[in-house]
């Protein structure tokens, strides 16, 4: 299992160093001077300007400033911040925990309601529900984020009332950060009525980034369910008198989780293209929101520093699901 | 009263390519403690009769029949529930492949505890000590350590005892052993069968033993019933049927025995069991059996009486003194 988690480590390493250069490349692709930008409506002298430009080292040739971000990066410095000033790794993670909880939220949301719909559908295969589910998942699945984000808005949060529309908290509660996640620090703070504002604030960003992870995950358990329930082992556990509950929810569930778990991994990079979007939306303030604004501020440091953590976590998530395979189905560790 | 009685049990199949007829009018009986052979080529409805039987066909399978009952209970109008009650302890199942029928996902000891927490009322203790019992009964060394085995780790064979043990854990008054060794080697062959006739003679349950062995039919069984595409065409006492068999097809399985009953498969007769397509009219063997004539090709044959061994046929070989003027 070591030797198999270390091979698997060390794979990465031509995957990072693509992402690197990768992400290099792309803001300097993007039209538009870091330097001007940043001076914005009130311009700058010549000088001033060469002086910033020499700063930052874009009086270098390309290779060369390559080379000393990766050198840098080797070593685990990310940069700073052209706008703050502050190194790209604290901002990163000051704001991670906001998108994190957003993301588990969302997949939690997704993987609750989808694998009860996936398991259902397989059962009832070709009945109403099936046909029912299959044809939502569809819509959903092909559902543009933004115009579904702002229809769930103008009908919640403006019609009824229900949710706030941005924001991870109600304007009226404060208190520090401790863990970076809302809903346990608003616990912690006492305060009441602070938990009840996080989670309203949470439920139509979570709902908005778990539509496409829902769709997909209730399509793939189904498909899977269907291939396991025609296997023999589940004839023997019919035989034992099981009941059907026993029989679908546990001897062909946990076998169809395998490749739900790969969707589910797998949609962990749909997740952080998806939270960009309803990040941006709901002005939430995680790693999506920062993102954007850096890449409307020309902020090199930051798009290429958080780029280059977000490609990290999905291959930590990636790995993550491989060893959660074996554990699952320990044929699957014999290899 | 029989242990096991069904009378013309029929399933239709629903295919791409239309109804497909696998059992057509099936009559079984197993009485207490009796070992039942049922032999047939490939396809002949073997498996599917007695999962039938069992209630585990998928939702394509349409079954009728007119009877269908286990120590009188009718199976045909007993709600899910009874019926869960009564499957996988008085009648239990084994399969023909034993390492796809068992879940790779939990260890062979959570898989037979848990046929025991299903029907007996067993502490957690008991299921355990039960299980070992169990797995010593049917030859597995070593019970506590295989018990926490996963099936991938076992081999055919144990795997096989594994099924055994899980099918008899509830103490059966039936026993279906569906080709028991037919995936395993040779030499676990006999052993195998040895084990579930061993427990067969000490628990005195009832056993339907299914197999292309005619070797095994002569040495375990004492009645046999011959199917041929979907239909029972002879059901006689072994040494009967070895002896005087009443049907064309059960003669040239014989004949086709180079040293009879010592060949361990089932031989075979020129032509093929029709498919849903080609199936001739009349007798579903005409076109196979070499004293065919127009009759046999339009007029699907009735079922001979009992001392004709059942035979479903117009001309039936050896027909004993006497039993001709019962048919008339
Ligand atoms: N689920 C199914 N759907 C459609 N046809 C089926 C299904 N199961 C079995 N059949 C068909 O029913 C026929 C009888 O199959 P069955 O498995 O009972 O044969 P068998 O006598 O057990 O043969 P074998 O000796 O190979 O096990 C075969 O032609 C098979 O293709
Ligand atoms: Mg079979």
């Amino acid at each position: 299992m070591l030797r198999y988690l270390l091979s698997r480590l060390i794979t990465f390493v031509p995957t990072f160093i693509g992402v690197t250069l990768i992400s290099f490349a792309f803001i300097r692709v993007l039209p538009g001077d870091p330097i001007i930008v940043m001076a914005g409506e009130r311009g700058l002298t010549q000088e001033r300007y060469e002086e910033l430009v020499q700063r930052f080292g874009f009086d270098q040739p390309l290779w060369q400033q390559f080379w000393d971000y990766l050198t840098g990066v080797v070593q685990g410095d990310l940069g700073n911040s052209f706008v703050t000033n502050r190194p790209v790794w604290d901002e990163f993670f000051t704001l991670f925990p906001a998108t994190l909880e957003l993301s588990l939220c969302a997949i939690i949301f997704a993987m609750v309601l989808g694998i009860p719909a996936g398991v259902i559908a397989a059962v009832y295969r070709g009945k109403f529900f099936d046909r029912a589910l299959m044809s939502t998942a569809l819509v959903g699945y092909s559902m543009p984020i933004f115009w579904w984000a702002l229809l769930l808005i103008i009908v919640f949060s403006g019609w009824l009332g229900w949710t706030p529309v941005s924001g991870r908290i109600g304007l009226l509660y404060y208190f520090d950060d401790v863990t970076g996640f809302m809903l346990i620090d608003s616990l912690l703070s006492g305060q009441d009525g602070a938990f009840g504002s996080a989670v309203q604030h949470l439920i139509l960003p979570s709902i908005v980034l778990g539509t496409i992870p829902l769709a997909v995950i209730a399509r793939q358990t189904r498909s899977a369910m269907l291939e396991v329930l025609s296997e023999d082992y589940i004839r023997t556990a019919r035989a034992k008198g099981l009941s059907s509950g026993r029989v679908n929810g546990l001897h062909a569930l946990r076998n169809a989780m395998i490749p739900v778990i790969t969707v589910i991994g797998l949609s962990v990079g749909t997740l952080m293209a998806g939270a960009i979007l309803t990040e941006t939306i709901f002005s939430w303030p995680g790693i999506g929101k920062w993102m954007v604004d850096s890449i409307f501020r020309r902020d090199y440091p930051v798009v290429q520093g958080g780029l280059l953590l977000i490609a990290l976590i999905v291959m930590l998530v990636n790995l993550t699901v491989d060893v959660l395979y074996g554990l699952i189905n320990p044929k699957i560790r014999k290899r | 009263m029989s242990l096991l009685k069904i009378r013309n049990l029929s399933v239709e199949f629903a295919t791409a390519t239309g109804p497909f007829r696998a059992v057509d009018s099936v009559d079984v009986d197993v009485e207490k403690g009796e070992i039942l052979a049922i032999v047939g080529e490939s396809g002949s409805g073997k498996s599917v009769s007695m999962l039938a039987t069992m209630g585990l066909l998928p939702w394509t399978a349409t079954i009728t029949a007119d009877e269908m009952s286990f120590e009188g209970r009718d199976l045909r109008t007993m709600p899910g529930r009874e019926r869960r009650k009564l499957i996988g302890k008085d009648l239990a199942m084994i399969f023909q492949e034993p390492m796809s029928s068992l879940n790779p996902c939990f260890t062979v000891g959570f898989q037979i505890r848990e046929a025991l927490k299903e029907h007996l009322d067993l502490d957690r203790k008991a299921r355990q000590a039960r299980a070992v019992e169990l797995f010593e009964m049917v030859g597995i060394p070593d019970p506590e350590r295989r018990l926490k085995a996963f099936p991938h780790q076992l081999s055919g064979g144990m795997n096989q005892r594994v099924m055994i043990a899980m099918a008899i854990a509830c103490r059966p008054r039936l026993l279906i052993a569906d080709e028991p060794t037919t995936a395993l080697d040779v030499t676990i062959q006999a052993q195998i069968l040895d084990l579930l006739t061993d427990l067969q003679k000490d628990t005195g349950m009832g056993l339907i033993l299914i197999t292309h062995d005619m070797g095994v039919v002569a040495e375990t069984a004492e009645r046999v019933a011959v199917q041929y595409a979907g239909q029972k065409v002879e059901d006689q006492k072994v040494a009967d049927l070895f002896d005087r068999p009443h049907h064309p097809y059960t003669s040239a399985l014989l004949a086709a025995l180079p040293e009879r009953a010592t060949e361990r498969r089932l031989p075979t007769i020129p032509g093929v069991v029709p498919g849903q397509h080609d199936r001739p009219r009349g007798c579903l063997f005409s076109p196979r059996c070499k004293f065919a004539d127009d009759r046999c090709r339009e007029v699907p044959p009735p079922v001979q009486p009992r001392p004709i061994g059942l035979a479903r046929c117009h001309y039936p070989l050896n027909v004993p003194a006497g039993a001709e003027e019962e048919r008339a």
